[in-house]
């Protein structure tokens, strides 16, 4: 999927994480985590970060998180809210996400 | 058979709730994506209630969507999420018409086959909020073998009323709650009753759920966790039931055994529905 | 015979007992009539300073009262710092997150060495990044009073905020506009600090009763503008919580409590403050009045809701080293049955009788507990001190039945763990634990386990609820230390039960 604007989702409240996500100029995913449980599980959510990212076929994306302390499934939530809210696609295909 | 007491909304845009909730054990959890959920964050509350699904958490509580009404422009992608998740029952607010159900009906079949769920696995909720809805709660009530219980909604129905919540013997949803209770008896499916908006109201609380008891409904639609112990609590049976519906279990097992037609107990015969409810007796024990 | 001055003065040579020299050779304080009622009263904190003879080097100490409102440690240390001191040793009975403003006088080599019951906050976290050459001795409160006896806290000047005091330095904590209840800690600091000064807003008409510290205890009395905010001493106050996991939480806790074996007539409990310890009192004051079982005593850290209970007449009688709010402060002031008692009685083990001693069950919370019970209420998941040790192992190693109340994540952060950051409350003395997926109870107490299991609770193993915790949150990454010590955890006997090491970066 193809990132051409920027998109948010989630909030900064405890247990939930926001996800910004902006095109980037280069075919890479530029990610940026500020966690506030970054030393017990700063690489898991870069993992389920890009795993996600992946699965909804991005490519090129310059991903800021800003986590406190979200559970896998939440952060796969607001990967793939930003993602869509940033792309042009309008339906979304769940039956891909699975 | 299954317990249906407590079903407790969760806001479908609250990742902290979604994340935990499961530890109040309500029987039913309701995920909402209407009215709880901002038009803005309609995209992302898909998105959570999807994969607090996939993940699992609440393990044997029934999961239930309530997806935006059928006269929006996101209760088909809601549905689509929802089936594809897997939700046992999804919820219809203001149903007012069997046409409606047979709608959704069509819809879930079709998703259903598309991402290789059984036909009928998905279960549906009529939620009646409106003078029409009850009306023609009968109809809807039978409408559809997917039908499992129906679910009285009370804010928007006493705005279309023309009245407002009172306290005491609440005259203004006696009608309502009588006839779509026996909407859902005819139709040998479930009722919820409606929810009572004030948490901090203990006993407000308690005293709808015993009219709600007494008249025979399967149990109510919850806003707070901390409703949940009371009203399963109050839906506790006596001791003296409990003894009195092990004593019919056992003379029905007994029969059954030795290959009886009839179940008789202390001398008198016992008809099937009175094995059935004792049967449920024993199940609200065992979880209350 | 007559009277020879010659001869009681040639005695008293001989058997080197000091002659008598004028009546007041030895009690100079007497002699002036103007000044010798107020020789006590000291125009400014600096003049206390001055005359108490604290050097460079020496050890100064303060209650806790206040708790997030205090005003006296900061302004004693500014003062200090201006006067030039240095090298000093301060040992607070705790330290909370409104003691952040320390770490500048930490920098400037104010101060060298601190002993506390707690470290939170800005403070806590500098000093895990290792900012301080000599590790904080951590102790509990009964511990605290074990280390003034043995003299390892060897305190020169005590600086105590009270509500209110005479000119003669008869003080309490309950009477005045500034009031914070009891002064249970502060009293041992009167009782064994060389040199004792009391701070206070109000200065009343002598005698000033109750008198908590007492004028036979202190050697100076100053006015200060403020000693602290009572507004913000409360840290749980009787309304219940609206958090719902709390909630849950504390009715589980109220039943663990209910079906233990301990509750019956005559008991006696502590629960603490917080959310979820309010809320079970409240729950388990219902049961009390649903049963007509009434408890003997109750300890603590005192919160409205035991002052509640008291009031209903469910509870006989409150003992009080601390008081968490003003209904508590209010009825300290008020109740005879509601009695200030020192962290002496309170809870130091080689005091000759400490209240825990006759706890029957107790409440406590947790920032981690392991598969063996122990229990973290110092550091944070992520290693930094943020946390006070208090009176969690005293009373658990007392109490008949030691009840943990936590929950299984924080986000996502598990509570229940294989092995925890650090060890303030040994396994051993560790009953059961109440999470809101589950109850562990400690394998060594087989008839408590069987006592939840009948009463239908939801009764698991420890080891579930870890193995629950990792499946929900995933397996956190263990947390990165260098080998620097920045604290030392000493057990209430003054052994030491754990270190804590600098947090790598």
């Amino acid at each position: 999927m193809k990132i051409n604007k920027r998109g948010i989702a989630g909030t900064l409240e405890s247990s939930d994480v926001m996800v910004v996500i902006n095109p980037h100029d280069s075919q890479e995913i530029k990610l940026i985590v500020q966690s506030k449980v970054e030393k017990q599980f700063g690489s898991s959510i870069r993992k389920t970060v890009k795993d996600t990212l992946t699965k909804c076929g991005v490519l090129s994306a310059v991903v800021d998180v800003r986590d406190q302390g979200a559970l896998d499934c939440v952060i796969r939530a607001r990967v793939e809210a930003a993602v869509y809210r940033a792309s042009d696609e309008k339906t979304v295909k769940f039956g891909d996400l699975s | 058979m299954r317990l249906r007491r407590s079903m407790m909304f969760i806001p479908g845009a609250n990742a902290g709730m979604l994340s935990n909730s499961y530890i109040y054990k309500p029987d039913s959890v309701m995920f909402d994506l209407e009215d709880s959920v901002s038009l803005t964050e309609k995209d992302s509350a898909r998105f959570l209630v999807f994969n607090t699904l996939k993940e699992n958490l609440y393990g044997d509580i029934e999961t239930v969507v309530r997806i935006n009404g059928v006269e929006t422009p996101f209760w088909e992608d809601d549905l689509d999420m929802a089936v594809r998740a897997g939700v046992q029952i999804v919820r219809l607010p203001k149903t007012e018409t069997v046409e409606e159900v047979k709608e959704l009906e069509q819809r879930i079949a079709k998703i259903e086959k598309d991402c290789g769920r059984t036909i009928g696995d998905t279960k549906i909720m009529a939620a009646i909020e409106s003078a029409c809805g009850v009306v023609n709660s009968v109809a809807i009530a039978k409408s559809t073998p997917r039908m499992v219980a129906i679910a009285l909604a009370g804010f928007d129905y006493l705005v279309d009323m023309q009245t407002s919540r009172s306290s005491g013997s609440e005259p203004e949803l006696f009608y309502a709650r009588a006839a779509v209770l026996h909407a859902a008896r005819a139709a040998k499916i479930d009722a919820f009753d409606v929810a009572y908006g004030n948490v901090n109201d203990e006993e407000g609380f308690l005293r709808e759920v015993e009219i709600a008891k007494n008249l025979g409904y399967n149990g109510k639609s919850l806003i707070h966790p901390r409703q949940i112990e009371l009203l399963h609590k109050a839906y506790a049976p006596a001791q003296k039931d409990v003894d009195h519906a092990r004593k019919v279990v056992a003379a029905a097992e007994d029969a059954e055994k030795k290959g009886l037609g009839v179940i008789s107990l202390d001398g008198k015969m016992i008809d099937p529905p009175v094995v059935h409810e004792a049967q449920r007796v024993l199940l609200l024990a065992e979880h209350s | 015979m007559a009277y020879n001055k010659k001869a009681a003065e040639d005695y008293a040579a001989k058997n080197n007992i000091p002659a008598f020299k004028g009546v007041f050779a030895n009690s100079p304080q007497l002699e002036d009539i103007t000044t010798k009622q107020k020789r006590k009263l000291k125009p400014s904190l600096e003049d206390v300073i001055k005359s108490s003879g604290l050097k460079n080097g020496g050890t100064i100490s303060f209650h806790h009262a206040f708790r997030e409102g205090d005003k006296v440690v900061l302004q004693v240390v500014k003062k200090l710092a201006e006067m030039g001191f240095k090298d000093l040793t301060i040992a607070p009975s705790s330290l909370l997150n409104c003691h952040d403003g320390l770490l500048e006088f930490i920098k400037s080599g104010v101060i060298a060495k601190i002993f506390t019951s707690g470290l939170r906050g800005e403070l806590g976290e500098a000093i895990s990044k290792g900012i301080m050459n000599t590790p904080v001795q951590i102790h509990s409160h009964g511990g605290r009073v074990h280390l003034i006896q043995t003299g390892e806290i060897s305190i020169d000047v005590a600086f105590l905020g009270v509500a209110s005091s005479d000119e003669f330095g008869n003080a309490n904590g309950s009477h005045g506009e500034l009031s914070c209840g009891s002064l249970g800690y502060a009293k041992v600091d009167a009782a064994y600090a060389r040199y004792v000064a009391v701070l206070t807003q109000d200065i009343v008409e002598f005698p000033n009763y109750p008198a908590s510290l007492s004028q036979d205890q202190v050697d100076a009395v100053v006015q200060v503008d403020e000693v602290g905010d009572p507004s913000l001493i409360s840290v749980g106050a009787a309304r219940l919580t609206k958090n719902p996991r709390d909630l849950l939480l504390a009715r589980i806790a109220a039943s663990v409590i209910e079906n233990s074996g301990y509750f019956k007539a005559g008991f006696s409990l502590q629960t603490g403050s917080g959310g979820a310890a309010t809320a079970t009192t409240i729950f388990l004051g219902e049961k009390m009045i649903e049963k007509n079982i009434k408890a003997s005593f109750a300890l603590g850290g005192v919160t409205g809701s035991i002052v509640d209970l008291l009031k209903k007449g469910m509870i006989e009688a409150i003992a009080d080293v601390q008081s968490f709010d003003v209904d508590a402060a209010q009825s300290l002031r008020d109740n005879p049955a509601h009695t200030e008692i020192s962290a002496n009685e309170y809870a130091n083990p080689s005091s000759k009788g400490a209240y825990v001693d006759r706890i029957d069950t107790v409440l406590l919370s947790a920032l981690e507990v392991d598969t063996d019970f122990n229990v973290n209420v110092l550091t944070g998941s992520d290693g930094v001190l943020r946390g006070a040790s208090g009176g969690h192992c005293d009373v658990a190693a007392a109490a008949n039945l030691t009840v943990i109340v936590t929950p299984l994540l924080r986000a996502r952060m598990p509570c229940i763990v294989d092995c925890v950051n650090t060890v303030v409350t040994p396994g051993k003395t560790v009953d059961v634990v109440v999470t809101d997926h589950g109850i562990a109870v400690n394998p060594n107490n087989v008839d408590l386990k069987k006592r939840l299991v009948d009463a239908r609770l939801p009764v698991t193993t420890i080891e579930e609820l870890q193995k629950k915790a990792i499946l929900l949150a995933g397996k956190p990454d263990p947390i990165q230390y260098t080998d620097k010590v920045v604290a030392v955890v000493r057990y209430r006997d003054g052994s030491v039960m754990d270190i804590v090491r600098q947090v790598a970066s």
